[in-house]
């Protein structure tokens, strides 16, 4: 790997435009097109786990129902687990990353441009490849946390599982190298007078992400590589038989997957936190301390994972001790509400699509929160674990703090993007579509729960008396679906004929409003010198500011140019995974050898010889 | 558009109607309707923590919709005072979740405690296997084995020591407390004990409660419940005299199951005998069936699949999904994997497990069905 | 006003900290490699002794062959600094002399490693057999590759170097390669110790 080529100075050239096409997009390093990229496959897979929801629903419309069959059901809980966690909530977050971070710091790119492209096509094909298995009519069955031993060759003889450890294995390289290239540009790429008490909270919470991603995504590769040996070597790691414990899978599972849980709220809440001050013309109330918490939460987090286990039996020692830790973790948290709420206290709220969503986030997020305390208390949880009131509370988290957060993040951000506003009526509609069917589906699982359904059944008996709530579910789901393609509609329409928007169309105070809708490729065109948290806020700074980004260059600074070989390399490691499945050791090493290749190929490229050639 | 309306005016009854009725009978499987001392706890201190949470977000909510009204943007109004914090207030918030999460923490640390002691010197120990998809309950004390459907006595210890046979079940009976993991038990190397979960609890009242695996464990999780009759010690005693002799002679064929108690108990030399019941004996004795299943004091000693001993007995079969009728008997025996995928037993059609199809003709499948019910 | 405040900083070697970047970024994936070593280790700590059937790893490990191995694969860390030395000298004898040694050394760890596995492979411990064989295979084995990724990753510096394409101005290549180098260096000195000594 030659790791200096990168960095290697570049001369001056003319100027030249922004290339269109199909190619150019295959071959972007452009953070702010990787972004959109990362947006519109993570919309994509959003219809697709949503599909899946709905059947789920049509299924649990009525007792005893028989519409899809006991397997196809427990592939699609499965995949809609596992496609709304890795495959939106996760890449939805990184599109946001991509695009905002550079501009709120004042960066003209990520650290690691390539690397950057090559996450995104990891990202896509490992997607694409877990989908796959629908194809062949295997789709991953063994729930999306995957419990072993029931993941064994033994009880799971077919290529269902092998796509799952597999794809996540896949998955889990390209969260690690964003990591690795956020932490980075961060760090590294921050604009003068950027200092890290001034970042925006957004790019706080992507900061803090970053560090959960690169610990949290070893775990798992680690327990996801055991399980591969046990399925394709006949290693012995969760086998009973050789003295091997399920329960270690839980441990690993749960030691990524707690972690995996701020992964996924600590982004929304980083979005709301730069949403709320924007529409309350007020600066974040606390914002150390709304910084701390997040800081704070993604370190508790690492020592909560066993409340996930209480029913698996640790004892009362572990038990009071996981119990003490998780209720902790619920204080920064509780703090984080206060802050916003006290954003908006004494300012002049404008209630846009964006701040709706925003303070949605703060009203149902507290919900979800709230029943994650009841399931805190460890004895309560004996109730309801793996009960529908489970499934509800993590809905109330996932959906109504973290979906919200993004869906705020894109009616405020869009115009970034686009230069066009989002149609506010359309998301009048939206919002509102989306908070009636998200309260409808999701409230009634509380009642569900509570009358004794477990999770991950296919059907239930009418006795239980939980027929009522779920088909309110069913109807609440329907809404849902109706609210994504509004969103999707509006997304369509205004990227279209939206009404213009100018460089700062909300009239907020971060740096990424600085400068022009649609930015420059090459963001700014000389690095401003930020001199408070609200630089846009403070006339003379704004002006300062304005006076430099806006302003056209003499010469177009230099970015490096687009690059073939990320998607070589992506679908090489794909492939090598994929290769795996045929079970002979060397097959693998065919698509290694293929990846080597394309390493080999990029080490030696250089970056810039795009403006060698026109010289 | 009036069609709609009579609809949404259905609805909103419903609603009202389902927000009353949280009554038991309608909710077999409820776990606000506890009937043990371990549900017990476990009830106060949801109900504990409910109305601190609930209080939590009505003060959460209700500032939020007066900020929301308060402090929305008006026409012409200058920019508002910029403030960045408040240290006291800071504080403030963080001190009082803190209180509220001791005030919690405590009962439930305590909690945690009481509800994993057990009774080893009066507690009735009874194992509890979890398999795909059923449960097999064995009583260590009297080497007794039934399945789906365990007998415990009310007022008394019983402390369930929970494994699998083969992957992770969950033991979930709501009404009687919390689950446990059924986990399958690791190998050991020698000098070290398995280890098992356990639940404790002395059941406060009789009935029966029905429970339900939850775990995820594979094709058939959704249909793997089973019942918990609590009962007297004295009829607790003779449901066990009755396991460890069981008529197994076959008898009249009981048309009504109300006299099932009676039935059971008459001599056997006074009972006609019914031409199909014996029909099925001898079906059942001389197929594969005893292979995988046991009936106590017979030559069906497998044990891989669910003890039948008393099976007319039980108030359903296909681990509590079917009501246990000579209907659903039949439709059992004719096609399980029908009712159950996944399920191990070979059909009349197909084959299920190691074992090919039984090939069983509609009349013999319901001698099978009908001896099995006579076994009460 | 305007130019007051931007500060020209067109320079591609422009960082916040000073830091470079490749080395920022490089040190962040050790941070991860560390999370992937310890889950590793912590699984064969949590399996030690646990072995229904044998052999156990009493019975097999040879601790002073391994010891040989470690010794060699120490040695080839202080080679890495004199080879990173001499390139950052622009002697091209001196690092192609020292890159040449890690490589050596290098490679000469994994044949002990592949002498090891295929011994005890021929004892009877199988990936299969017990877990011990799984979870010390699974652990050494990613050593092991890791070890293999640096020997090419080296050789690829050594042919640059005997091609005279690695001046002192790419010395951060090979900086960050002997990050790489004494690491995974480092992670073998805690599986030798955790592994082989504490039985």
């Amino acid at each position: 790997m030659s790791v200096a080529t990168d960095t290697a100075a570049a001369p001056h050239t003319a100027h030249h435009g922004e290339p269109t096409g199909l190619w150019s997009w295959i071959t972007t390093v452009d953070h702010k097109r990787i972004g959109v990229m990362y947006f519109l496959t993570s919309v994509f897979f959003l219809l697709v786990g949503g599909l899946e929801a709905l059947l789920i629903r049509i299924q649990l419309f009525k007792p005893e129902n028989d519409f899809i069959s006991a397997e196809l059901y427990n592939q699609l809980f499965t995949m809609h687990g596992t496609t709304m966690i890795f495959l939106v909530a996760m890449p939805m977050a990184v599109a946001f990353f991509n695009y905002v971070v550079p501009l709120q710091i004042g960066a003209r790119d990520v650290a690691f441009p390539r690397l950057n492209a090559l996450s995104y096509w990891i990202y896509l094909f490992g997607g694409l490849y877990l989908n796959a298995s629908w194809f062949v009519g295997a789709a991953p069955n063994t729930s999306w946390v995957g419990y072993a031993n029931l993941t064994s060759t033994q009880f799971s003889p077919g290529l269902n599982v092998d796509f799952w450890v597999l794809g996540l294995s896949i998955l889990g390289v390209s969260s690690i190298m964003g990591g690795v290239n956020f932490i980075t540009t961060i760090i590294n790429l921050r604009a003068p007078g950027m200092k890290l008490m001034r970042m925006p909270l957004f790019t706080w919470m992507t900061f803090v992400t970053s560090f959960l991603l690169i610990t949290a995504l070893p775990v798992i590769a680690v327990a996801l590589i055991m399980l591969a040996f046990d399925r394709f070597f006949s290693a012995n790691f969760f086998n009973v038989a050789a003295g091997g414990d399920p329960v270690l899978w839980q441990h690993l599972f749960w030691i990524f997957g707690h972690p995996e849980v701020y992964i996924l709220v600590l982004p929304a809440f980083g979005v709301i936190s730069d949403v709320i001050p924007a529409f309350s013309r007020k600066p974040l109330f606390g914002y150390p301390v709304v910084v701390y918490a997040g800081v704070l939460i993604g370190f508790i987090g690492w020592g909560v994972w066993s409340h996930h286990m209480f029913t698996s039996g640790l004892g009362p020692i572990a038990d009071s001790f996981f119990v003490a830790t998780t209720m902790i973790i619920a204080i920064p948290t509780g703090v984080k509400i206060f802050n916003w709420m006290a954003t908006m206290w004494g300012g002049a709220i404008r209630f846009t699509t964006a701040m709706n969503f925003a303070i949605g986030l703060v009203a149902l997020f507290t919900v979800g929160g709230l029943s994650g305390v009841m399931h805190a208390s460890a004895p309560v949880d004996l109730q309801q674990h793996d009960s529908y009131f489970v499934v509800a509370h993590f809905h109330y988290v996932i959906v109504g703090g973290i979906l919200l957060g993004m869906f705020s993040g894109l009616y405020y951000w869009f115009p970034k993007v686009t230069g066009r506003y989002m149609s506010e009526k359309l998301g009048a509609w939206h919002f509102w579509s989306t908070l009636i069917g998200f309260n409808l589906t999701f409230f009634p699982m509380h009642f569900s729960g509570m009358f004794g359904m477990p999770r991950r059944t296919w059907t239930y008996q009418s006795e239980l008396g939980v027929e009522f709530y779920n088909q309110l579910s069913t109807i609440g789901g329907f809404m849902l679906g109706v609210s994504t393609l509004i969103m999707l509609y509006n997304v369509i329409k205004s990227a279209r004929s939206g009404a213009p928007a100018g460089s700062n169309p909300w009239g907020a105070p971060t740096l990424e409003w600085s400068i022009p809708s649609p930015p420059h490729h090459y963001n700014f065109p000389s690095l401003p010198e930020v001199r408070s948290r609200e630089p846009m806020w403070h006339d003379a700074e704004r002006e300062a500011i304005e006076a430099v980004t806006l302003a056209e260059p003499e010469s177009e600074p230099v970015m490096p140019g687009p690059s073939f070989w990320p998607i070589v390399v992506a679908s090489g490691v794909t492939a090598t995974w994929a290769l795996v499945m045929t079970g002979v050791w060397w097959v693998p090493l065919i698509g290694l050898a293929y990846t080597t290749f394309g390493v080999f190929m990029w080490a030696f490229e250089d970056p810039f010889k795009h403006l060698k050639s026109s010289h | 558009m009036k069609s709609l309306r009579t609809l949404l005016g259905t609805w909103v009854v419903a609603l009202l109607t389902a927000s009353c009725t949280f009554d038991r009978e309608a909710h077999p499987q409820s776990s606000i309707h506890p009937t043990s001392d371990f549900a017990s706890v476990i009830h106060e201190l949801y109900v504990d923590i409910f109305w601190w949470t609930l209080g939590i977000l009505v003060v959460v909510w209700v500032a939020l919709a007066y900020i929301l009204v308060r402090f929305r943007a008006r026409p012409d109004q200058p920019v508002p005072k910029q403030v960045h914090g408040h240290m006291g207030l800071e504080i403030g918030w963080t001190v009082a979740p803190a209180l509220i999460v001791v005030a919690i923490a405590i009962p439930t640390i305590q909690a945690v405690f009481s509800t994993q002691q057990g009774d080893p010197e009066n507690a009735l120990v009874v194992d509890v296997i979890g398999h795909q998809y059923w449960w097999e309950f064995r009583y260590p004390d009297s080497g007794l084995v039934t399945a789906n459907e365990v007998h415990i006595p009310v007022n008394r210890p019983v402390s369930f020591r929970i494994s699998s046979a083969d992957v992770i079940h969950s033991f979930w009976v709501p009404m009687l407390g919390g689950k446990r993991d059924a986990n399958p038990v690791r190998l050991r190397p020698e000098g070290e004990d398995p280890e098992y979960n356990w639940i404790h609890l002395t059941a406060s009242e009789a009935g029966t409660f029905w429970g339900q695996c939850a775990e995820f464990c594979g094709a058939s999780h959704s249909l793997m419940g089973f019942r918990v009759v609590v009962e007297s010690d004295q009829e607790f005693a003779a449901w066990q005299a009755e396991l460890a002799e069981p008529v197994t002679a076959p008898m009249t064929a009981p048309v009504d199951t109300t006299e099932a108690g009676e039935a059971a108990q008459a001599p056997v030399q006074t009972a006609q005998i019914d031409p199909l019941v014996e029909q099925g004996r001898e079906i059942f004795h001389s197929q594969t069936c005893v292979a995988c299943h046991a009936i106590a004091g017979t030559n069906a000693q497998g044990e891989i699949a669910p003890n039948l001993t008393l099976l007319g007995q039980r108030s359903s079969i296909a681990a509590g999904w079917l009501e246990n009728t000579p209907e659903n008997l039949v439709q059992w025996i004719t096609a399980p994997q029908d009712v159950k995928p996944g399920a191990l037993m070979p059909g009349v059609n197909v084959p299920g497990g190691n074992w090919p199809a039984t090939n069983l003709s509609e009349e013999q499948v319901r001698a099978v069905a009908a001896y099995l019910f006579s076994l009460r | 006003m305007a130019e007051a405040a931007a500060v020209a900083h067109d320079d591609h070697h422009y960082t916040s900290t000073g830091l470079n970047s490749w080395k920022l970024g490089f040190w962040t994936l050790i941070g991860s490699e560390c999370l992937f070593f310890g889950t590793l280790i912590s699984t064969y700590m949590v399996y030690k002794g646990q072995s229904i059937v044998g052999p156990f790893s009493g019975e097999i490990f040879d601790i002073p062959l391994t010891t040989v191995s470690t010794f060699v694969l120490l040695m080839s860390s202080l080679a890495m600094v004199l080879a990173l030395d001499g390139v950052q000298r622009g002697s091209r004898k001196l690092s192609m002399i020292w890159l040449g040694v890690v490589i050596l050394l290098g490679a000469t760890f994994l044949g002990f490693q592949v002498y090891e596995f295929s011994h005890f492979y021929h004892e009877g411990l199988g990936l299969d057999t017990n877990l011990l064989g799984s979870s010390f295979y699974v652990l050494t084995g990613f050593h092991g590759t890791h070890v293999f990724f640096g020997v090419v990753w080296l050789t690829t510096l050594w042919v640059m170097s005997a091609r005279g394409k690695l001046p002192p101005s790419k010395a951060l290549n090979v900086e960050i390669a002997g990050l790489y180098w004494h690491f995974v260096d480092i992670v073998w000195i805690v599986i030798f110790v955790l592994v082989y000594l504490i039985q």
